[in-house]
């Protein structure tokens, strides 16, 4: 039988696409900011662009393209995940970064794409695509922090001539993320006060609403990337909630998964910190060498071996997770210990790297500490919050015990 | 706990009742916010001094109370639970140093002043940012040249006992070739800078006085670090008691129990190594040494796990500069660092004992 030898298509496809990427990036992607990604993250402040960063931004915005695999029709890139995936390789390989980010980015869109009305999601995810809208997360409240399904802020269903069928929200809310600067917040809220899961809703409240007030929150590190938010009698039109009443745990859990895979990235950029030094760099610079050229503290040279090993188990497990994803077409078992051991490894090495400079790793400010040594100090104390934040350690292992051992919940 | 003799239980009281009513947390953040120049405040060290505690380690004739170093360890301590900023440590330890090796005319001429906390007394040992008992500074004529790193009290210090290569020295804080200029650290207290270009200097002993000393500066800094610690660890546990989330105290969970339990068992170690080493200095014991070594070290490995479990098990409010926790750590790292970090005495034991 006659073979006819066919192209194959998809590797053309995606190859014309690498190709098609590496032009727009060469037209596109202003030389001088190569390698320059100053990590714009919803934990800084607004921060004044450049002529050249706002065009970069205003192109990536158009494109789609910070958000690559979000439906075109919604503003994003419309890209199939291999296509995802060449677009990182090229911008890579051009020194090129995303402007586009933030809680929208990273966790809003996702959700409201899965659970948002159609209007909802031609409101909301173009402006998340352009970068314009800062979103912030209202989920913890005081006496809701791993217990998250306590919250009690409460929206009581309203009407009258105005606003028409719309809530009234009052309770607090806290470590608000980037709350001071945000345009609108995403938030559970408690609809029915009889029913603990059942009774919360998912619900999108503007920052600008009278009513709402924005407290920084000062942190060990002395940085204020959290607020304390009060809601005070906060209209909100009923056309803002996100699915049905009572559907927001549903609705919030999924959105949570979303975060904790953003945020289980924390180790992985382990050998990049201190101006680029590696921990070894660092401890041969502080501590010098013996004879044979080996960290001259031999108990803390084991130390860092021990923190390297556990960081390159740490990668191995990422792509063994991501290879498994992609086979099994659902998430990696693997998946569930990311964020914990991403926390233990940002953690550790800050510790190993204060240790290594001792004194000099403690300054506050002042005369006497280089700026990589004084941000390394605030690193290192910021860092405390990473086995805190979106699901502490010990949420996460009860997750680990509870759906991957089967183990019962605590009674 | 140590046994102690009535004396020494009526300090202990004494002292824990004046850090709690006079100097609470709040007292140390006070002087956090205001920032004086010294490190400490200055109306708080005064009573420190009427109180006698400077003279703790002095003996009688020169107006201390030579109650000894369990003594001072045990208002070290209670100082410790609070962060009570002070140059007790400091000044006590440096005392002892002048008392042992000065001439009668020096020990006339400083101890009295220190033992009524009129004079603080700093120990300008290290040279670099940790701890390694190797020292350049050196001696020309009488006259004392090199560089302090860390100086712990450098910014008030009326006095100074140096380290140099050959031993120990005693330089007035006033002499001409004295420079100090401060260094902001994470706990607010007072570490200067501190460089000697000539000053005049007088010799206290050789370098097993500069190694005594620092031992007894280690088993002083691990005396305060069992009290932070110790309340770290208390305040931990009412918290938990108190927090409740999902539908019961924290204090309920059983894997939050065994870590403190956990803790607590790593706490009574502590307990033991740093009142042996402390009973040790008194009892003029020659292997103080081994002592100090393995106090410094168990006091170092406990400190920080129990500051780090503070923040952890406080969750989101343990992060936060309005709660206290994050003092507990500053302060706690920086005890671990200064005389001998927990891997450097690792390192000195296995020496010492021929690993």
């Amino acid at each position: 039988m006659a073979t006819v030898a066919e192209p194959d298509t998809r590797a053309d496809s995606i190859e014309a696409f690498r190709a098609e990427a590496r032009d727009w990036l060469a037209a596109n992607f202003p030389a001088s900011l190569k390698g320059k990604d100053n990590g714009l993250s919803a934990l800084e402040g607004p921060t004044e662009l450049s002529a050249d960063e706002a065009a970069w931004k205003q192109a990536m915005g158009e494109k789609g393209w910070g958000v690559p695999t979000w439906p075109r029709e919604y503003g994003g890139g419309g890209l199939s995940r291999a296509e995802a995936r060449v677009l990182a390789e090229e911008m890579a390989r051009a020194g090129a970064w995303n402007p586009i980010g933030g809680m929208g980015v990273m966790m809003f869109g996702p959700t409201l794409l899965e659970y948002g009305s159609e209007e909802q999601k031609r409101e909301h995810i173009p402006a998340i695509a352009r970068g314009e809208v800062r979103w912030c997360q209202g989920y913890s409240e005081p006496n809701a922090g791993s217990d998250l399904a306590n919250l009690q802020t409460f929206a009581e269903g309203a009407f009258d001539e105005e606003w028409g069928d719309h809530y009234v929200v009052n309770g607090q809310k806290t470590w608000t993320s980037g709350g001071q600067w945000a345009d609108k917040c995403f938030a559970l809220v408690r609809t029915d006060k009889t029913n603990k899961h059942g009774g919360i809703s998912f619900l999108l409240i503007d920052m600008d609403s009278p009513g709402v007030e924005t407290r920084p929150i000062r942190l060990i590190s002395g940085s204020s990337p959290f607020c304390e938010t009060f809601f005070t009698d906060v209209k909100v039109p009923k056309a803002n909630r996100v699915g049905e009443e009572g559907q927001g745990w549903t609705i919030g859990k999924r959105l949570l998964q979303h975060e904790r895979q953003n945020l289980s990235g924390g180790g992985s950029s382990a050998s990049r910190f201190f101006a680029g030094k590696s921990l070894h760099d660092l401890a041969k610079e502080y501590r010098g060498v013996d004879a044979e050229g080996r960290i001259a503290d031999a108990d803390l040279r084991m130390r860092i071996v021990r923190h390297e090993m556990d960081v390159r188990a740490f990668m191995a497990t990422l792509r063994r997770a991501a290879l498994e994803a992609k086979a099994q077409a659902g998430p990696s078992a693997a998946s569930s210990i990311m964020k914990n051991v991403g926390a233990r490894i940002t953690q550790e090495r800050a510790e190993l790297a204060i240790e290594i400079m001792g004194m000099q790793g403690l300054g506050w400010e002042g005369e006497g500490f280089s700026a990589d040594e004084l941000a390394q100090t605030r690193t290192w104390l910021w860092g405390k919050a990473v086995s805190i934040y979106g699901g502490s350690s010990e949420i996460q292992n009860n997750i680990v015990a509870k759906r991957m051992l089967g183990m019962l919940d605590h009674q | 706990m140590a046994v102690l003799n009535d004396e020494q239980a009526m300090l202990r009281d004494m002292a824990r009742e004046w850090v709690d009513n006079e100097a609470p947390v709040s007292a140390y953040r006070r002087m956090r916010d205001t920032a004086p120049a010294a490190g400490f405040d200055a109306a708080s060290w005064g009573e420190i001094g009427q109180m006698g505690w400077p003279g703790i380690v002095v003996p009688e004739q020169y107006g201390g109370s030579a109650f000894g170093y369990l003594s001072l360890g045990l208002v070290l301590e209670q100082m410790g639970r609070n962060l009570v900023a002070a140059p007790l440590a400091a000044s006590a330890v440096a005392a002892t140093a002048i008392a042992e090796g000065g001439s009668d005319a020096v020990k006339q001429a400083w101890l009295p002043r220190i033992a009524s906390g009129e004079v603080v007394a700093a120990l300008a040992i290290d040279e670099g940012p940790r701890h390694d008992r190797r020292f350049e500074a050196s001696i020309s004529g009488g006259a004392l040249s090199g560089h302090k790193a860390f100086v712990a009290e450098g910014d008030s210090a009326g006095v100074f006992v140096v380290a140099a290569a050959d031993g120990l020295y005693l330089v007035d804080g006033a002499a001409d070739g004295v420079a100090r200029s401060p260094r902001r650290l994470i706990d607010a207290r007072s570490h200067a800078d501190v460089r000697f270009d000539g000053a005049a200097a007088e010799k206290l002993g050789d370098t097993a006085l500069t190694d005594r000393v620092c031992d007894l500066a280690a088993t002083a800094a691990a005396a305060e670090m069992l009290g932070l610690a110790s309340q770290a660890f208390e305040t931990t546990n009412a918290y938990l008691k108190q927090r409740v989330q999902f539908g019961q105290p924290l204090a309920t969970f059983q894997a939050l129990q065994h870590r403190m339990a956990k803790m607590f068992t790593e706490l009574e170690l502590m307990r033991s190594v740093v009142e042996a080493a402390l009973e040790a200095i008194d009892a003029g014991r020659s292997d103080l040494d081994q002592a100090a070594c393995l106090a410094k070290a168990v006091a170092g490995e406990t400190v920080h796990l129990v500051s780090r479990e503070m923040i952890q098990l406080h969750g989101g409010i343990g992060m936060t500069d309005e709660h206290d926790a994050g003092f507990y750590m500053k302060r706690a790292q920086v005890l671990e660092t200064m005389w001998g970090s927990a891997a450097w005495q690792r390192e000195r034991f296995a020496r010492m004992n021929g690993y």
